[in-house]
């Protein structure tokens, strides 16, 4: 299977004139592996934003599993699954209830669902955590629930933002081998970003950069290390995209949300 | 249609249920204007020629804990956005009009029960009733102020990013609707600039249909209060599924 399941084309978005993804395409084919890495502030959060419905493009055109998320929107919502940056987590229930609330809103039968969840706690290695408020859940074991819970629906394309982000070592490799074990399992499309280029490189089939809203490259690891010259994907990447730090500007909503992690309900 | 309506009741339950300390703390405002104003003023309404203010007040303090609980309830859509929660159900294939109603019957239906928290603690500091037969309908007007107020909380969230706006909400919106809806004290003789606000207070109508179905005070009629109520609370239920599904996140 090597169709695409995910294009873009020409795809911007502006934020009171600011253009945080200026005129970029793309396409992911089924089954694939694609990191969409780049700076902060590059648009790779942006861009998934948009592929996922929570956000209307300024100009260009999508298609997610055939479908538009602008006309289509459900039908777009059911082909994916998401984990996004910061916890989406309701930290106020159980782990079990957090994913039985996702297994309704998708309309999953009550006997498929549980039989599901077991599978998938099981998985992620909570499934004896399962009755214990999240709010007791440490930052790895959020990650696991949020991961068991975007695939519960079965959807076609799993988006993940920065899946292991502050993770400990050991938590990043489980996290991916489960990962890529569904990739293979269930042939589930995987689009994530990372900062850990080692991650893209072990994982990724296809590699896009983006840089100030634009994709400067994209290839297989191999492809952009001859591209550059150079002996790893993290070399290749800042040959790519200079040594500077990026001056991100952090939106309202990022600021609030610091704000409030710190003072966050004990 | 009807899971994800009960999926979302479910949790704002399961997550009020879980917080004893907001429970408990929810009751203390409505307890100190019981008692403060209650046996405060209580007298000098007498020496009025008045009757017993604990029975003109109870209704309106009724109204009073179900409005703030109600306003929170629904302003708390603004948490869910600041902790992430809002993403996993904006992302879902469910309708927004499905999400806001049972955010909405939620809230409303944790700020009825807090109504009626607080009507049990009325009849200990020694508010008398006119009968239980009542009752049912007591509940009905408790749930229509919970669901106007709870809807209206979810339309000012919907358009606010954080929580700065928070204290203007309180302190121009549901203090002022608190004070002039004549919940403390009898409209009929207030200045007519007082009457004229209240009657644009939906509050009014709430804290008049209580009134007159626990105490048996008259003013403008049980089944008026009920039809504006109701009516109010299905266009304010439009304008706030509109504004919600307008939220990017």
């Amino acid at each position: 299977m090597t169709d695409t399941i995910i294009k873009a084309k020409q795809l911007t978005k502006k934020f009171n004139g600011l253009v945080a993804v200026n005129n970029i395409s793309f396409e992911v084919k089924r089954g694939e592996v694609f990191a969409f890495l780049g700076p902060n502030g590059a648009g790779k959060t942006t861009t998934i934003r948009m592929l996922t419905t929570l956000l209307k493009p300024t100009h260009g055109k999508i298609l997610v599993n055939g479908f538009d998320p602008l006309t289509q929107q459900d039908k777009v919502r059911k082909s994916f699954g998401i984990v996004f940056q910061d916890s989406s987590l309701d930290d106020e229930l159980t782990a079990w209830e957090n994913i039985e609330f996702h297994g309704i809103l998708y309309k999953i039968g009550k006997e498929e669902r549980r039989k599901r969840i077991k599978g998938l706690l099981q998985i992620v290695g909570l499934w004896n955590r399962r009755n214990d408020l999240v709010k007791t859940y440490s930052g790895g074991m959020r990650r696991r629930l949020e991961i068991a819970r975007g695939l519960l629906h079965h959807p076609k394309i799993f988006f993940l933002d920065e899946p292991t982000l502050g993770l400990d070592p050991q938590t990043r490799i489980k996290i991916w081998q489960q990962i890529k074990k569904l990739n293979r399992k269930y042939q589930t499309t995987i689009f994530f970003t990372t900062h850990y280029l080692e991650e893209a490189e072990k994982m990724a089939s296809q590699i896009a950069i983006i840089d100030q809203g634009k994709i400067v490259t994209s290839g297989t690891a191999l492809e952009l290390k001859k591209q550059t010259k150079k002996k790893s994907l993290e070399a290749a990447y800042l040959a790519i995209t200079g040594k500077d730090i990026r001056e991100e500007n952090a939106s309202s909503l990022e600021k609030m949300r610091m704000r409030m992690s710190r003072m966050r309900r004990k | 249609m009807l899971s994800t309506i009960y999926i979302m009741w479910r949790r704002q339950i399961k997550r009020y249920w879980r917080s004893k300390s907001r429970i408990i703390g929810s009751i203390g405002q409505p307890l100190l204007f019981l008692i403060a104003l209650g046996f405060g003023l209580g007298p000098v309404f007498e020496r009025a020629g008045r009757g017993n203010y604990l029975n003109f007040l109870a209704p309106g303090v009724i109204a009073q804990a179900i409005l703030f609980m109600a306003v929170f309830n629904g302003v708390e859509l603004i948490w869910d956005r600041q902790f992430g929660f809002l993403k996993e159900t904006l992302v879902a294939p469910v309708s927004r009009l499905e999400i806001v109603l049972g955010r909405v019957l939620g809230g409303a239906t944790i700020a009825t029960f807090q109504g009626v928290i607080v009507f049990s603690l009325t009849l200990f500091l020694g508010f008398k009733p006119q009968g239980i037969t009542f009752l049912p309908l007591a509940v009905v007007l408790m749930f229509l102020i919970a669901l106007f107020y709870t809807t209206l909380g979810t339309a000012i969230a919907s358009l606010m990013k954080d929580f700065h706006g928070f204290q203007l909400i309180m302190n121009f919106l549901v203090m002022p609707t608190f004070f002039l809806s004549g919940a403390l004290f009898p409209l009929e003789s207030a200045p007519q600039i007082l009457k004229s606000i209240s009657k644009i207070n939906p509050l009014t109508y709430g804290v008049d249909g209580l009134r007159q179905v626990l105490s048996g005070t008259v003013h403008l009629g049980v089944t008026g209060d009920i039809l504006v109520l109701s009516l109010l609370s299905l266009f304010l239920l439009l304008i706030a599924s509109y504004l919600f599904s307008k939220i990017e996140a």
